[in-house]
């Protein structure tokens, strides 16, 4: 069984597709393994096993009845819970939001279906996707795999932990200012923030509208490309979306070719504050890229230095309007409803009752920002900020194909070490953060260990170029994977620290 | 309730009035502004809803083509400049009846703005000056239940029916209109007035008023004759009608002029108007002006219409409705009145076609206004839809003027078109309406007539012609109705005189 669960969606989709297994016996193994140690990850707010299988059978019965399957079919994935599937109920890690079950699929659901993925279960967040660490769930912190004392990063740390407990191959989140990369980066899994509008946002609860990406979370990079083709491409439903191509990232997974690229390193993310392990794995993979015939060059991107401040303007404007809607009067959490309350004191009653302390820090700060008499300062100025973030990209994008840094300047902290200081936390995202302000897209891969504890390296490539990302991703993890002798998790699998994973030993 | 007023003539000789009109316009779009749900007026509550306009968690909008479209024709027609390039921006205030808690509006980048309509009254001409038009979704609908004034104040309960939600609405808003002086209400009237017309031509709204698809803030001020520093101003609400316009803001100018006479001072507040009592009464204080946070919305991209999209839709533009009325009125010689009733009769188009196809305009006028209104009336249909064309009509005034049948057999002869017995002249032919135009016939009649009224033959022959009366409603009698009086009254003059 642990054998299925170390294979990738690649391989589990072929096989399935010849019938060496059926999607069965492959949903079945991974829901034994969420049974066996979702205890301790504590990646999933719901699984439905009766769903899965269900899904998984119609998988076998169209291969069976000669149907041709689609490069996914049959596979399994954990859905952050910020996607709406009719029947399943979604939280967005809230508690405002518990016992909501939407009525309608989100465009990714309905696509994720139609291509037989096989949904085990929505993951955990933390609250409306707001942290790196998942503590600010409203119903629990995730555990990272690697070091179950530490956090598994955020907000999609359950979809990242899914992943690295080999709970399940594939996963999918939402990216905002870093959710998918940042997980990615210390659980040592893969996740790629596609281009703002490359992938529909429908039915996916809003954080912050102009900045909130989904996209698709994997243990190699093709599998990453895998995912992202299916999930990926233009939606009627959502105004933002963009009516154009999907780059082929398939194929430029598989080419993984870098030579005669020119690959920016940006000056301004390093130093102070960046762990030396960090620094030292990914200067080794700016040298293995240039041995793979890569042009390595230093890029300023001068504005990226505000790129922080302007995002906790604009994020917490959009949220403070986003989050109105949950008001206690058509869905969620209400309280105080006792017939003599008014509608504004339950509508207070329940948004205190029900929103954790970052939730209402945003809340707070968008208000504020937004507010007549300080809009110009706060949410104009940061608007301003955010378009010479995008002219620094536009120029860097002049002399390079793709800019690299560090995914995140730290490996995972312990749990609670940051829970109190906001600030800290923030600092996660501070290389992330640029390319959601920009709407261009971005990677993190695994490039090694710090300490013990997975690093990641962010590529980041112009609008609809998400090929680029692709290219350069599998052209690093071949070199690295061929060097340590296969995946960054095999190590954990293979580790004694991954011992209680109990997926060791067959490969 | 009801608050002192001073006598209009004396507010007037004191105050000048200031007017601010604010129209929401329900547009008829099939479909809702930002999702494909029905816009249908009164199905059953909450049926014409889906995730968006519900505002569920994950949804979002997308714009409805046809009410940017609609926005144009109206920015154009009201003498507007078209943005180039506008966007959304998100009205952000808690309400149940808003399902996201911000509504989708336009805040200071309006789809047209900059415009005008010129409005003729009692034969004064004001210049109403607009200042934008934009789009915006409307609220759900709130029913407060359980108290006795169906205000949320004293309601036990209330219900939602979000049927409403979502649907498109443009907001038309004036600059501050200075200089009507005692025409103030009947200006604001005029403008509201000239606004439901001009919707219904360019057929991009209902326009009704009773039914809430055009409604009307209506903003006043008053500042000391000889002054220039405009007043706190009221915005009323709930004028759910022409004169209502036109009454609440007669009354608002009133009160606030017994305020300032009395040494008070008007609050900026909404005032809500009482139709039956003919009163306003205080809504929400608008001093602590609210902050509605607007930003622009983020799920939306901007609207950049081209400007040969605009030229092409200024080319659709029908004529101005206050423009036609007054070429129809000059084309046909009608009075003042004639006209009104001919407008409030809903008979502008019908006319106007049973001219072009011919008749006169007084005989037009007088067959829709009514015969053809009565049996409008009586089977509860718009004139339009009767069974009954305009060139038929036309046609049925044409065999009157031919002689071929006299006013009360062309009755019979709509009676039998509406009864779908045929054109007017199969109808004469079917039911044989005709006159007698055969002299040989007639003159039988009216010896038979003499004969049999010997009495009324004297005193003809005696020199009184009005004694013909009784001779001619005999001849008339005897060939049922088909025979033309002036005629018979030549024969009997002739044999007797």
């Amino acid at each position: 069984m642990s054998e299925l669960l170390r294979a990738g969606a690649a391989e589990l989709a072929g096989r399935i597709a010849t019938g060496e297994v059926s999607a069965r016996e492959v949903t079945a193994a991974h829901l034994d393994q969420i049974a066996a140690v979702d205890d301790r990850i504590k990646a999933f707010l719901y699984v439905d096993g009766e769903r899965a299988l269900a899904a998984a059978d119609a998988v076998d019965a169209h291969r069976a009845a000669g149907d041709e399957l689609g490069p996914l079919a049959g596979v399994p994935l954990a859905m952050k819970d910020i996607f709406t599937m009719k029947g399943a109920p979604t939280t967005c890690g809230s508690r405002i939001l518990e016992g909501w079950v939407p009525p309608y699929n989100s465009t990714i659901t309905d696509k994720l279906l139609a291509a037989g993925v096989v949904v085990l279960g929505k993951t955990n967040m933390d609250e409306f996707a707001m942290g790196s660490s998942t503590e600010n769930s409203g119903f629990f912190t995730t555990h990272n795999p690697w070091d179950n004392t530490r956090i598994p990063g955020g907000s999609g740390g359950g979809s990242a932990a899914a992943l690295a407990s080999f709970e399940a191959p594939l996963a999918i989140g939402t990216d905002t200012g870093g959710s998918i990369r940042q997980p990615a980066s210390v659980t040592g899994t893969v996740g790629v923030k596609p281009t703002y509008g490359g992938t529909s946002r429908y039915g996916v609860v809003a954080m912050a509208s102009s900045l909130d990406t989904p996209g698709p979370c994997a243990r190699t990079v093709l599998d990453a490309a895998l995912l992202h083709q299916v999930i990926a491409g233009w939606d009627p439903r959502d105004a933002t979306s963009i009516n154009a191509p999907v780059p082929d990232v398939v194929a430029a997974a598989r080419h993984a070719d870098v030579k005669g690229m020119r690959i920016g390193v940006v000056r301004e993310f390093g130093g102070e504050g960046y762990q030396p392990g960090v620094e030292q794995r990914f200067a080794e993979s700016l040298a293995v890229l240039e041995g793979l015939g890569a042009e390595i060059v230093e890029v300023s991107c001068p504005h990226f230095d505000y790129a922080l401040a302007a995002y906790y303007l604009i994020m917490p404007s959009e949220v403070s309007s986003n989050l109105a809607r949950f008001d206690a009067m058509r869905y969620g959490l209400r309280v105080g409803d006792d017939g003599v309350n008014s509608v504004e004191e339950v509508m207070n009653l329940t948004r205190g009752a029900g929103f954790g302390a970052e939730a209402k820090r945003r809340i707070i700060i968008g208000t504020y920002a937004l507010s007549s008499g300080y809009y110009d300062a706060y949410y104009g100025s940061a608007q301003k900020v955010r378009t010479l973030i995008t002219r620094d990209f536009d120029a860097a994008f002049e002399k390079v194909d793709v800019l690299v840094s560090p995914t995140t300047p730290t490996t995972a902290f312990t749990i609670g070490e940051r829970a109190d200081d906001p600030l800290a936390m923030y600092k996660a995202d501070l290389c992330t953060i640029p390319s959601n302000l920009a709407g261009n897209c971005a990677a993190s891969v695994p490039c090694g260990l710090a300490d013990g504890l997975p690093v990641g390296f962010q590529i980041m490539a112009p609008a609809l170029a998400d090929d680029r990302l692709y290219r350069v991703g599998a052209a690093l993890e071949r070199e690295l994977t061929s060097r340590w002798g296969g995946g960054l998790l095999d190590q954990l699998a293979e580790s004694p620290s991954g011992a209680y994973l109990k997926v060791g030993g067959v490969r | 309730m009801s608050s002192p007023v001073l006598d209009f003539d004396e507010a007037l000789a004191a105050f000048d009035p200031v007017l601010g009109l604010e129209v929401h316009v329900e547009l008829n779009t099939a479909s809702k502004m930002f999702c494909g749900c029905s816009t249908a007026f009164g199905a059953e509550p909450n049926t014409h809803t889906c995730p968006v306009c519900l505002g569920l968690p994950g949804s979002l909008p997308v714009v409805n083509a046809k009410a940017i479209e609609s926005a144009i024709r109206i920015g154009l027609a009201l003498n507007c400049s078209i943005a180039d390039w506008c966007r959304f921006a998100r009205k952000n205030y808690f309400y149940p009846d808003m399902t996201k808690d911000f509504q989708i509006s336009q805040y200071d980048e309006p789809i047209a703005f900059d415009g005008y309509v010129d409005l003729d009254v009692d034969g004064e001409t004001f210049r109403i000056e607009i200042e934008r038009a934009h789009m915006e979704e409307d609220a759900g609908k709130l029913l407060h239940l359980g108290g006795s004034t169906g205000r949320i104040g004293d309601a036990e309960y209330s219900l939602l029916d979000y049927n409403r939600a979502g649907t498109p609405l443009i907001e038309i808003v004036t600059k501050t209109i200075h200089g009507t002086g005692a025409k103030a209400p009947q200006v604001a009237k005029a403008y509201v007035s000239f606004l439901r017309d001009l919707m219904v031509s360019l057929g991009v709204s209902d326009a009704r008023m009773e039914q809430a698809s055009l409604r009307c803030d209506a903003n006043v001020s008053i500042m000391p004759k000889g002054t220039t520093t405009l007043g706190l101003r009221t915005e009323t609400k709930n004028v759910n009608s022409l004169r209502s316009v036109e009454r609440a803001l007669h009354h608002e100018i009133r009160r606030q002029a017994a305020v300032l006479s009395s040494g008070g001072t008007v609050q900026q507040e909404t005032r809500h108007w009482h139709e039956d009592g003919e009163y306003t009464t205080p809504g929400r204080l608008k001093s602590d002006a609210e902050d509605y946070r607007y930003f622009p919305e983020p799920d939306l991209v901007p609207v950049a219409p081209s400007r040969e999209w605009v030229e092409e839709l200024r080319a659709t533009l029908p004529e101005l409705p206050n423009l036609r009325k007054l070429r129809l009125q000059r084309d046909w010689g009608f009075t003042d009145l004639e006209l009104q009733d001919v407008v409030n009769a809903g008979a502008l188009d019908v006319i106007e076609a049973t001219v072009a196809a011919g008749a006169s305009p007084q005989a037009a006028r007088k067959w829709w206004l009514t015969e053809l209104a009565r049996r409008a009336n009586e089977a509860g249909v718009e004139l339009a839809e009767l069974a009954i064309t305009p060139a038929q009509v036309a046609e049925v005034q044409g065999l009157v003027d031919a002689g071929t049948v006299n006013d009360k057999l062309a009755r019979q002869v709509i009676e039998g078109v509406l009864a779908g017995e045929g054109s007017p002249a199969e109808v004469v032919v079917a039911r044989n309406l005709a006159v007698v135009s055969d002299s040989g016939e007639l003159a039988a009649a009216v010896d038979r007539a003499i004969a049999a009224n010997p009495d009324a033959a004297a005193r003809i022959r005696d020199g009184h012609v009005q004694a013909a009366g009784a001779l001619i409603g005999a001849v008339m009698k005897e060939m049922r109705g088909q025979a033309d009086a002036a005629t018979v009254r030549e024969l009997v003059l002739a044999k007797l005189a």
